[in-house]
């Protein structure tokens, strides 16, 4: 029959029109979620949710995976003035759009030590790619989630400097805390094996 | 895998005796002079009717034009041609057109001129195509350089250990305004004439149901919101009839190839996200494959499953969402597109957790990928892909049967599979006119062998079949997804060998296709044995499948023509490049 397809189709929208509300809050929650709360959303954004729904942000976020990454920032230990990172430059060298400036101590005798004095990314050619991370040996370089960025000033605020951009070890195992197990892991192994190794050598002597 | 090559240059050389100038790897080398004659025995007489891809490399003594011929007969499907003519003269570089013989040269002997300065004779239209008319010189060549030059290779020496002038040195800082663009000595913007971008159309007035018209010339675009980005087409109108028609593309060129060749190999890979970020995992897909067949590196079995799913997670995304914009175009705004929308947010959730970003997802490693994913991910993936399974049944309730979508779309644009091939169109258009011919197949990566699929095809090649191509191409996906989600090893390496930021890639060069879901998505690559490529080459589907715009447009409304671009399914990211 000419017309039934595009009733069929209708049906359909019809269908998606309806879910949204029944999807939605249901009557008894009117008063009890909230249209800001995550537990809405998440009813939401599961596989089996239905209907069209919006996120009301910047009051409501999306929770991001734990590999999202924006920005990168240097992690350090115990102190701002010590960093993990040594100056080794892979991070500035990976870097696809060679956005990583690095500047690497020197010493009173004027040798180069394993430490930068200085370390600046241009975040504006940055393009989130991680690759500084994925590739740095000492852990030192990780990628933020911070992605909320804008400024007026993009010399001030947008070319970071090593204020900008050191974050302690807490924040680092806060943000991705299964690598920083794992990476913790990996240490705890290799220093153990070194113990070990020290052990065996002083018993042989 | 390879063809033959030998019985090749036998036959060429009984046909043109000293045809084959020299064999290079893969590659023959053909008689410059002689160029139109062997081209049109190669496609008349050994059955190689499909050219796919042409580009050029310069090195320092000569430029090389290089060309990738493959057939469409059953029997010849699979591996192609490759051969390329020498130009030994960089001033008054010239090379004999193929466009008579292949109209899929077309678009790519402009790009060719536009980006080498390789003069192709006989050519219909040889303007440049990605870059303004007032350009100066010919960009990738490798003694051009652009205004933010710095060094021919990265790593730049400035940034470590010691940069030069530490702050403040931002991008603007370092090239002031004005300094970061090139102009022609003595070029005034004030009084520079572009001329006439199209010729006058001297057609008289004539009279249509009573009513004088005259032939009208049209400018869609560059900002129009049907035409998928920045997208521009000068269609001649007579009536409301469209007459003549051609693409004006180049507004979003950022030059990729040359930044291509300054990268290392795989900063490369983030990079081709932003070619057609619609899909941007199969993009990736495309790249590492070449990379990995110049390295001759094997997967581990577990990465090429991951890869597997990535990719045809992306083509069934990529099939909805074109369905979507298809539907905004013939004005049923909105609904089909959110609802495709809807399916992507669950594809991109997935995406985002395994590789840490939705759409510049940059996951694909030379040699692997870059990230496991949990059990907990496989989990969800697979009710994903039950529910695009549903989903896609959705669809087709919602859109197959429409009569008002089924009057506007039959019959436009239709085009024969022969002529399509003359065009070099590739993918899920050329399937909907009645060809068999998928890479996965003819010619396979990765593990797609081990998958039972099956490659559809329609008849007609108009709009609905392109619509129904899509369909059916997607529930094939849903099929290797389902295959792919059962099959995977629940554990092992993701990455063969250590995942080294400085990749060395031995001497040659070669071309590598793949089966984008757009259509043949490959790389043209050259190494000198060194740590970033020499020559970087991306060849477009969507440029090149717009190249047959005009001849399926020709005839039709203006409204349908823009339902018919929308059918080709572009990405102006990739078209320009």
């Amino acid at each position: 029959m000419f017309g039934f397809g595009l009733i069929k189709g209708l049906s359909v929208t019809m269908r998606h029109f309806i879910e949204s509300f029944v999807y939605d809050r249901k009557p008894w929650e009117w008063f009890t979620v909230d249209r800001y709360d995550n537990k809405w959303l998440e009813r939401h954004q599961a596989v089996d949710g239905k209907g069209i729904f919006t996120i009301q942000y910047p009051e409501q976020k999306r929770k991001v995976p734990e590999r999202f990454r924006f920005l990168p920032m240097l992690v350090y230990e115990e102190t701002p003035e010590e960093p993990r990172c040594t100056a080794c430059g892979i991070c500035a060298r990976v870097c696809p759009p060679q956005c990583i400036y690095i500047e690497r101590a020197t010493d009173d005798r004027g040798r180069p030590k394993a430490q930068p004095s200085g370390f600046w990314i241009d975040a504006v050619i940055c393009m989130s790619c991680g690759y500084c991370a994925e590739y740095c040996p000492f852990d030192a370089i990780k990628m933020n989630q911070e992605h909320e960025t804008p400024t007026t000033d993009r010399d001030r605020d947008m070319f970071l400097d090593m204020d900008h951009l050191l974050v302690p070890i807490q924040y680092y195992a806060k943000l991705h805390p299964s690598d920083y197990e794992a990476e913790e892991a990996a240490r705890r192994a290799k220093e153990e094996a070194k113990r070990r190794a020290a052990e065996k050598r002083a018993e042989k002597d | 895998m390879a063809i033959d090559l030998g019985a090749v240059e036998a036959q060429l050389s009984t046909a043109f005796p000293g045809a084959v100038v020299e064999r290079e790897g893969d590659w023959l080398v053909l008689d410059r002079d002689r160029l139109p004659s062997i081209a049109t025995y190669l496609r008349d007489e050994m059955g190689f009717d499909f050219l796919t891809h042409v580009s050029a490399s310069d090195y320092a003594d000569h430029l090389d034009v290089v060309y990738n011929v493959y057939s469409t007969r059953p029997e010849l499907q699979g591996p192609g041609l490759s051969f390329k003519v020498r130009v030994p003269d960089r001033v008054d570089a010239r090379v004999p057109t193929v466009t008579t013989i292949w109209k899929s040269a077309n678009f790519q002997e402009r790009e060719v001129w536009d980006m080498f300065g390789i003069h192709f004779d006989g050519h219909p239209d040889l303007r440049r195509i990605l870059l303004w008319e007032g350009f100066e010189g010919h960009p990738l060549r490798k003694d051009w350089h652009e205004p933010y030059y710095e060094e021919d290779n990265k790593p730049f020496g400035s940034r470590w250990p010691y940069p030069e002038n530490p702050r403040p040195r931002s991008a603007e800082q370092r090239v002031h305004w004005r300094a970061n663009v090139q102009y022609p000595q003595g070029f005034d913007p004030e009084d520079w004439d572009l001329g006439a971008d199209y010729p006058p159309l001297f057609a008289p007035k004539v009279e249509i149901n009573g009513i004088d018209t005259e032939p009208v010339y049209l400018n869609v675009g560059p900002h129009h919101p049907s035409t998928h980005g920045v997208f521009r087409m000068v269609v001649g109108l007579q009536g409301e009839t469209v007459t003549n028609l051609t693409p004006v593309v180049g507004h979003l060129h950022r030059n990729h190839e040359k930044i291509g060749e300054r990268n290392l190999w795989n900063g490369n890979i983030p990079y081709t996200d932003r070619l057609d970020y619609i899909s941007p995992m199969y993009n990736e897909f495309a790249y590492v494959v070449a990379v990995e067949r110049m390295l001759g590196k094997e997967v581990p079995e577990r990465a090429e499953y991951l890869r597997v799913i990535m990719g045809e997670l992306a083509r069934v995304v990529n099939h909805l969402l074109t369905i979507g914009f298809q539907f905004n175009e013939l004005g049923a705004m909105m609904t089909p597109m959110i609802y495709a929308f809807t399916e992507r947010e669950h594809v991109l959730d997935l995406f985002e957790e395994a590789s840490g970003a939705r759409m510049m997802h940059n996951y694909y490693r030379i040699g692997g990928v870059y990230g496991d994913v949990s059990d907990e991910w496989l989990a969800r993936c697979r009710k994903v892909v039950s529910r695009l399974d549903r989903k896609i049944d959705e669809f087709e309730t919602l859109l197959t049967d429409n009569e008002i979508f089924i009057s506007r779309s039959r019959g436009v644009g239709a085009m024969s599979w022969q002529e399509m091939v003359n065009y070099g169109v590739t993918g899920p258009v050329l399937r909907s006119a009645g060809l068999s011919y998928d890479i996965r197949r003819v010619e396979p990566y990765s593990i797609y062998e081990s998958f039972d699929f099956e490659v559809p095809t329609y008849e007609t090649g108009d709009v609905y079949d392109r619509y129904r191509q899509r369909i059916a191409e997607a529930r094939q996906s849903i099929k290797i997804l389902k295959q792919a989600l059962n099959r995977i090893p629940a554990t092992g390496a993701i990455m063969d060998g250590k995942n080294a930021w400085n990749v060395k890639v031995p001497d040659g060069e070669l071309y590598s296709r793949v089966e984008h879901p757009k259509g043949e998505l490959g790389f043209y690559l050259v190494s000198d044995g060194g740590t970033n490529p020499y020559r970087y080459h991306v060849r477009s589907e969507c440029l090149i499948n717009l190249a047959a715009l005009e001849a399926m447009s020709v005839g039709h409304l203006l409204a349908d023509a823009i339902v018919i671009l929308g059918s080709i399914d572009i990405t102006l990211g990739e078209v320009d490049r």
